[in-house]
């Protein structure tokens, strides 16, 4: 009886380390692309369909329609309340992440509208330290919720984020909390919140406001785990599923409604807003 | 030389002391151990006490969730299972009757020996937990009991199964039943506060902290293998995302410290139990004079207030 082979999986989503692939080179097919053809995919490799990280500008131009979408809370920096220094203060990593990405924290909120439907969006950016949440994302979000409730419209969340912010502590671990209250005072006021999780949405965004949409939807490939891959077969040892985490995985065990790919995905969300919006018959 | 940061620090301290936020800590009128919180609260806690705190925290005789329910609720009945497919023995819940009325209680419960520390899977909850949990508090708010969570977890398990079946969800699932609570509710981390596991049960109108716990974000370990790439780093962690309760009442996270014994909770378990008893009972009194409606909307403004930003 051969019942002890031992199948090692390579994770196909698990990202490269930094450095040995140019990221504009498809993990999944090798094929490569300039950044004005990726772009005008929607960051979908036309080869294969493997979706790369999309930025947070990218997603809210692929979504909204065209010049109405208004940012708001743009100004809002994070402090360092803690002083808080690893091998690098937070301050100067902030400071780094700022000019990589000419965004001025992990998420972009504002209110626009999807084939004609007003909504307010909030989206996140994985580049900017990894879509961590602090006290600016929290707060971020929270205010969306409160601008989609006094304009009467849902509220489109999209989310790439590792899980809290470990360089201000505590205080992001409050930021789950933060937005759970900031949803439910959204539900309250009877709007709905369309939950739209990317690759990858893990610990601390999933374990809030992610998991809490009306509808969630989530991007093929994505990974949405608590814990990661690698985490969970350090601490367990335990032998790993070649889906774990995945969403093909979520969807399997009923966490998450549907998978959509990436051009599907703004008449996907234009239906729900269509739906959610249409109660008196407008 | 007096950084800004240690001005900052007093003049924060000052307005949190003129906020009279220790209302919420009987010091069983005891000046002695009054002067001893607040010389611990105006001077902040250096790196060795908060490393301290992590071993007192996390000390192999330091009293858990039933040894308090055992000295403090008469009645106490144990309720099982999370309806669904399974009873998470790493979180307990009941009812049981606390100075005379009914709450319902719940609580992370570690094992004290190898066995029962795998039985209750050193108090790392499976989403079965978080999903018992919710139904404790589906009931408690059905019936209008007052309900106390002790936190002391770890973390929330890691494992493959616990993501499968929905470990995040139930978490963020977890934390809204708790948004929507129309009863007096005061949590209080007795042991490991860690991360997700512990917020889970901890979006409650009043949060305590004994006085050596600690409430984090990561462990100090985890915090500690990814930002300086070593988990023996773990004190310098620590140090730096302090997850003391004093920082954690300076930074606005928790209401009040429950104070322990001086050699900490595990050296009398029956005085940390009154000391513990003492401060959750003030801070029912407190909540049950609060009219309903007004309870639900201020928990959620008090959680949304959290945070620092430019």
């Amino acid at each position: 009886m051969s019942s002890r082979i031992d199948v090692s999986i390579e994770h196909r989503n698990v990202p490269e380390p930094p450095g040995k692939q140019h990221p504009n080179t498809c993990p999944e097919c090798q094929s490569h692309y300039r950044d004005d053809e990726l772009e005008a995919a929607l960051w979908v490799c036309p080869h294969c369909g493997h979706h790369f990280p999309m930025r947070a500008r990218s997603r809210i131009a692929s979504l909204a329609d065209e010049g109405t979408f208004v940012e708001e809370a743009a100004e809002l920096r994070s402090e360092d309340p803690l002083h808080f220094f690893d091998l690098r203060p937070y301050t100067e990593r902030l400071a780094e992440a700022e000019m990589k990405t000419g965004l001025g924290e992990a998420m972009v909120i504002g209110h626009g509208s999807i084939d004609g439907k007003s909504c307010e969006l909030a989206v996140m950016d994985f580049s900017f330290m990894g879509g961590s949440m602090g006290s600016v994302v929290g707060e971020k979000f929270s205010r969306a919720c409160d601008s989609a409730a006094e304009r009467g419209v849902p509220l489109v969340s999209v989310t790439a984020s590792g899980g809290a912010r470990m360089q201000e502590g505590i205080l992001s671990l409050m930021q789950l909390p933060k937005t759970v209250c900031a949803v439910e005072d959204l539900h309250d006021a009877g709007q709905a919140m369309i939950s739209v999780m990317t690759h990858p949405t893990t610990a601390g965004v999933l374990a809030s406001f992610a998991s809490l949409g009306d509808v969630i939807v989530a991007e093929p490939g994505a990974l949405l785990a608590f814990t990661g891959p690698r985490v969970v077969q350090q601490t367990t040892r335990e032998k790993l599923p070649e889906d774990f985490g995945l969403a093909e995985q979520n969807l399997r065990f009923g966490h998450i409604d549907a998978i959509v790919a990436r051009p599907e995905l703004k008449p996907y969300v234009s239906r729900l807003l269509r739906l959610f919006t249409s109660r008196n018959g407008d | 030389m007096a950084t800004d940061h240690e001005l900052h620090l007093r003049d924060r301290l000052t307005r949190l002391r003129s906020l009279n936020l220790l209302g919420g800590v009987r010091l069983s009128g005891e000046l002695e151990k009054l002067q001893r919180q607040l010389d611990r609260i105006q001077t902040a806690p250096t790196d060795e006490e908060i490393w301290r705190s992590v071993e007192l925290a996390r000390h192999q005789d330091r009293p858990y969730t039933l040894d308090y329910v055992e000295r403090l609720l008469d009645d106490w009945v144990e309720l099982h299972g999370d309806r669904g497919r399974a009873d998470d023995a790493a979180l307990v819940v009941g009812l049981g009757k606390f100075n005379g009325r009914t709450i319902a209680l719940l609580g992370n419960q570690k094992g004290r020996d190898i066995k029962e520390r795998t039985h209750r899977n050193f108090g790392m909850a499976y989403p079965e937990g978080y999903r018992k949990a919710m139904r404790l508090m589906e009931l408690a708010g059905r019936h209008g009991f007052p309900l106390v969570s002790l936190v002391d977890i770890p973390g929330a398990y890691p494992g493959v199964a616990a993501e499968q079946h929905g470990q995040g969800g139930a978490i963020a699932r977890s934390q809204a039943a708790m948004a929507r609570l129309e009863v007096p509710t005061v949590a209080c981390v007795i042991g490991e506060g860690g991360s997700g596991g512990a917020i889970a049960t901890a979006l409650a109108d009043k949060v305590l902290m004994q006085e050596n716990a600690i409430y984090t974000v990561i462990s100090p370990e985890g915090c500690a293998a990814i930002l300086w790439r070593d988990a023996a780093e773990a004190k310098k962690a620590a140090a730096a995302f302090k997850p003391d309760a004093v920082h954690c009442l300076e930074l606005g996270v928790i209401d009040g410290i429950v104070p322990e014994p001086e050699a900490g909770a595990h050296t009398d378990l029956a005085e940390s139990a009154k000391l513990l008893g003492e401060s959750l009972q003030e801070a029912l009194e407190e909540l049950e004079s609060v009219p309903v409606d007004d309870l639900k909307r201020r928990r959620r403004a008090r959680f949304r207030s959290l945070g620092v930003y430019a």
